[in-house]
Formats: structure tokens, sequence, C-alpha cells
């Protein structure tokens, strides 16, 4: 499972960087959300809490039986995915806004303010 | 009650913000909501860094829940002073945009943006989460994206696209790190890495780890092979919009740099410290060589950042406290007097008519005050006695010699140099020689409100020259607080009783 894992999120970042790589805008904004997945799946990865039970008191004192999931990473992995979200929305949008005003899509042709 | 005081810096602008949100049709209202509330946040940042100055680390448990399990709000000298600097710059800068900002930003809610800005850039330097930084990062970024694009000209689309990219990017790279540093350590609370990293099985996936940090901070600080989004993009907003972000943003990459390289990574330190020396060394050479290349007003102080980010990361690669000291030093001097140049760029540009050196001319002739007002930070920016960037090189310079790193120490005093020279290319064109176009000239008149902050500004550029003093016995205590991160740590996790 760890193999699957780790080769889908070296997967993700190559095709991620792959991607901003070429010309074009939206392949940019497409790698770019490729990435913020591949360190969301990193995070759920290395932080190895693999088929643990959910982490809830079982109401009589004691605690949980083990393994018991790390929630942690979770709430991480959420909270990067809804500012992820957010960071993407605003990415298309300017791409919207960038094809209107220039006119291109060709990030070799944005080369005004360099 | 000595709580509130930590969590004002971010509460007055995330209120101020939400009043001009509600303020949304009346241009006049935010403008004066605005204003009030960077001066309301620039008096709670004074009384901050009197509180830590005469009573030590300020510590903060969100909610109640104890350090490591809950989040921590940490003032340390260092970022109390950086809750300063943003104090004082927040105020300046908003008083020269309600002076300079046109109505159509305004409408499209720039005061807002600009206190979420503030809030951002307050909420990273307070946090001891490092999981925490990483979300005042996106908060500070998403408002520096929007500040940057918004009104639309082509340059600032252009710029801001690049500016998004390569930011987006760090921030990926910076979450993965933390998540890795997570799945090592268990911990993301930066007092309780800091004790438990010595004891993790594999010190080299440490050394691993902290690169990832360099590269995360080093492209939102523009460090050497890392900075290009910068001067492509820094020169395209309204004046003051690069004004704030070149005074605070690029700092708030410095000060997560020398945060986690004095706090968390000190393990390696032969490795990591010398690696950063290198890169400042370069930063810096290359920043002024990109300078002196630039013939546009704003370019020139864009690729001067760069260079001078090089001097603030070099005490943190010399890594002896005074060198941390004088690091601390040359981001103080370097924020205002970085802003106080965007600024004095943008009263040139009203008065001649452009930011292109070509263009611009006889100033002196015309503007002989504006002329005076931009030697006081061209001059403390290469580093003339007795302005405030003398002293702060000064620091650098002996902390170098004291530990017989000559190499850096020779490039420090030649990128001064050149320091000087670009500057003085923009004072010779600009304001010495006679106007290019006699019938060019524009009737053009700036309000107080855009020359009050550039004069409040190099006023305080002379002053911390003048008070050199007390301002590096600052310096030397947050440096002392920082090489020895028993203090931090005490301070956060000794707060659980």
């Amino acid at each position: 499972m760890i193999l699957l894992l780790a080769a889908a999120i070296g997967t993700l970042y190559a095709g991620g960087l792959y991607m901003m790589l070429q010309r074009s805008l939206v392949k940019l904004i497409i790698g770019l959300a490729l990435l913020s997945h591949a360190a969301n799946l990193l995070i759920f990865t290395a932080s190895g809490q693999m088929g643990g039970r959910p982490p809830i008191l079982p109401g009589n004192g004691a605690a949980p039986p083990a393994p018991v999931a790390d929630p942690l990473p979770q709430a991480l992995i959420l909270t990067a995915i809804v500012i992820g979200f957010g960071v993407l929305a605003f990415a298309v949008v300017l791409l919207h806004r960038t094809y209107r005003i220039t006119g291109t899509d060709d990030l070799d042709r944005l080369r005004s303010t360099e | 009650m000595t709580h509130i005081r930590l969590v004002l810096p971010i509460l007055i602008p995330f209120a101020t913000a939400a009043a001009c949100l509600f303020a949304w049709r009346h241009g006049r209202l935010q403008r004066v909501l605005g204003v009030t509330g960077s001066f309301l946040l620039f008096g709670a940042a004074g009384s901050l860094l009197w509180k830590v100055r005469t009573e030590g680390i300020q510590v903060v448990q969100i909610a109640g829940w104890p350090a490591p399990f809950g989040i921590s709000l940490v003032a340390d000298l260092f970022s109390s002073m950086m809750i300063m600097v943003t104090g004082i710059l927040g105020a300046a800068v908003a008083v020269y945009s309600a002076g300079s900002i046109d109505a159509g930003r305004e409408s499209f809610g720039y005061y807002a943006l600009y206190q979420v800005l503030l809030m951002g850039v307050c909420g990273a330097f307070l946090t001891g989460d490092i999981f925490n930084l990483y979300v005042w990062f996106e908060v500070m970024l998403m408002a520096s994206f929007v500040l940057m694009a918004l009104g639309g000209e082509q340059g600032q689309i252009e710029g801001a696209l690049k500016y998004v990219t390569l930011n987006l990017m760090a921030s990926a790279v910076f979450l993965a790190a933390v998540g890795l540093l997570y799945g090592v350590a268990g911990t993301l609370n930066m007092a309780d890495l800091a004790a438990k990293l010595h004891r993790v099985a594999h010190p080299g996936l440490i050394t691993v780890l902290s690169m990832l940090f360099l590269v995360a901070f080093g492209i939102k600080a523009a460090v050497f092979p890392l900075f290009f989004w910068l001067p492509a993009s820094y020169h395209t907003p309204p004046v003051a919009v690069s004004a704030i972000f070149a005074g605070l943003l690029t700092k708030v990459g410095v000060y997560a740099l020398i945060r986690v390289f004095t706090l968390i990574f000190v393990q390696n330190g032969g490795y990591t410290h010398t690696l950063i020396l290198v890169i400042s060394g370069l930063t810096m050479v290359t920043g002024v060589l990109g300078a002196i290349a630039q013939n546009e007003f704003r370019r020139i102080l864009a690729f001067h950042s760069v260079s001078q980010i090089g001097y603030m990361i070099l005490g943190l690669g010399l890594f002896t406290p005074l060198a941390l000291a004088g690091s601390v030093f040359f981001v103080i001097h370097h924020s205002i007097v970085k802003s106080n140049l965007f600024l004095i760029s943008g009263l040139a540009n009203r008065f001649g008519g452009s930011f292109e050196l070509k263009q611009l001319g006889g100033l002196y002739v015309t503007r002989p005050m504006l002329g005076v007002l931009f030697l006081v930070p061209a001059l403390s920016l290469a580093g003339l006695p007795p302005l405030s960037g003398f002293f702060a090189k000064l620091l650098l310079a002996r902390a170098g010699l004291d530990i017989g790193s000559y190499l850096i120490v020779g490039v420090l005093l030649a990128v001064s140099l050149l320091t000087l020279l670009s500057m003085t290319k923009i004072w010779a064109q600009a304001f010495w020689r006679p106007a290019p176009g006699a019938g060019s000239r524009t009737q053009a008149r700036a309000g107080r409100a855009m020359w009050l902050p550039a004069v409040a500004l190099a006023a305080l550029s002379v002053a911390i020259g003048a008070a050199a003093g007390p301002v590096f016995e600052l310096s030397r205590d947050a440096a002392r607080q920082m090489i020895d991160p028993r203090i931090y740590i005490d301070a956060v996790l000794g707060a659980r009783k």
C-alpha cells in the first residue's frame, strides 16, 4: 500500500512539474493543482497511519485499542485542501483575466514585464 | 489581560478588514477606516514590543490547549520587532495609499485586502506552530495576489501570473516539508520540534527536510537561484502596493528562514549554515548586478531588494550572536528604507510623469525637496554613515571579520559600492541632469498624504542611525534569544503548568 501511494505521489509530482513546464497557461494551472494534490497525499502517507481504528474513546475511561489512526494529519490535509481550493479558484480567474487582457495563453509571449 | 497584546496585532487588521467590507460602497469611509486601523496596529505593536522588552518572551496558548497540542502564539524580541516594523510600514503606506490609490481600486476592496495582508504578516511573525505558519503564509499570499492583480493593467496581470505561480510552488514545497516533518517528529509546535529533533533516529533525514524548508522560504524571500519572480512582478502594481510588498513580504520569508534555522534546524550547521552563507553571497552579487543593468526606477529598486536579502541571510549563515544581531538590524533598516524608496519613486513619477530614467530629469531643479528626500534612503541603502544602513553593514562586517570569513566581508563591501553606484545613477539621471523634453513638464501636485509618509520614513532612517545604540542593544538581545533555542523552548513548553 505504501509503495502504491509513494508511486502515485511521485507520478503526481512528475506530472505536475511537467505540466508547469508547458507553454500553455491552462496547463500551468493544472500543474499547480496536481502539485497541491501530491503534497496532500504525501502528508497522508508520511504520517504513517494506515489501517488504524478511529481515534474515539470507548466511553469507559479506557484508551481506544491500538492501532489508532492519528487524526492530526487528516486535519492538516483538510485545511490544505480548502486552502488549495481557494487558491486554485483565484488562479483560474487570473487565467481568464490574463487571456481577456493579453489575448494569448502562451507563456512565452507574456514577457513585457521582464 | 497580558494575552490581549499578543492577539491584537492579528485582531485589529481583521476587524478593520471586516469593517471595510461593510463599508463596501463608501470609498471615503473605507479610506478612513483603513488608515485608522493601521495606526491602531502601530500602537498595538508598540505596546507588544514594550511588553516583550521589559518582561521577556510572551506566549499565548490559543483556546487554552496546552503546548504542544494546541496552537501557540509566541512573541520573542525578534517577532515583536518585526511586528513593530509592520505597524510602522502599515501606517505609513496606508496614509500614502489614501493619497495615491485611484477610486477604481478603492471601490474593489483595496483597503480590506490591505488589512488582510497585514493580518497575514502579523500572524506569520507571531505563530509558534509550523503548520499555522503555512496557513498565515497563505492568508498573506491570497491578499497579495489580489492586490497585485487589482486594477487589471497588462503589466500587472503578467507580473501577478509569475508571482502567483512561483509562490504557489513554494507553498506546495512548504506543505510537503511540513507533512514529512510531522511524519519524522510527530509534532508541529516549533518549540516542541526543536526539543525533539535531537532525538530523531536519522539525522540525515532532518538535513534533507531542512533543505526543503530552505527552498520553500528561499522562494518567498527571493534568494539567489529562486528570485526571478521578484524583478518580474514588484514594479507592476501601484507604488503603494510595491512599497508594502518590498517592505514586508520578502521579510516574512527571511523571518521564517531565520526562525527555523536558529530554532529547529541547528543540528548540522556545518552543512546548512555554510550553504546559506554561499547563497547569501551569490544573492548579494546577482541582485546588485541585475540592478545595474536596469533603467527603470522601480526595477532598480526591485533588483536591489534581491541583493539586500543576501545581507539579511548573511548573518544567519555566519551564525554568531553578533552576526544574527546584524541580520535583525538589517531587516529592520531595510524594510523602512526600501519602502521609503518605493514611495519616493511614486512621487518622482507624479512630478516627472514616468518611471523610466530616460524620461525623468531635472527633478532637483523643480523639486529640490524631493531630491533631498531621495538622498537620505538612497545613501542609507548604500550604507553611508551616519544613516541606518551603515550600522547594519558595520555589524555584519564586524561579525564576519571576527570569525575570519574575509571573503564574504569582501563581497559585502564590494556590493555596497555597487549599490552606491546604481543609487548614483538614479540620482544623476532623474534628479541632477536637465529635463530631457522641456515641453513635457507636468504641473502635477502631490498631496500631503503622499509627502508625509515618505518624510516620516526618511526621518526614521536618520533616527535609527542617530540612535544606533539602543536599536543595536535591541537587536543584540533578540539575537541572544535566538542563538540559544532553550530560552524559546522553555518559554513555550514551560507555560504548560
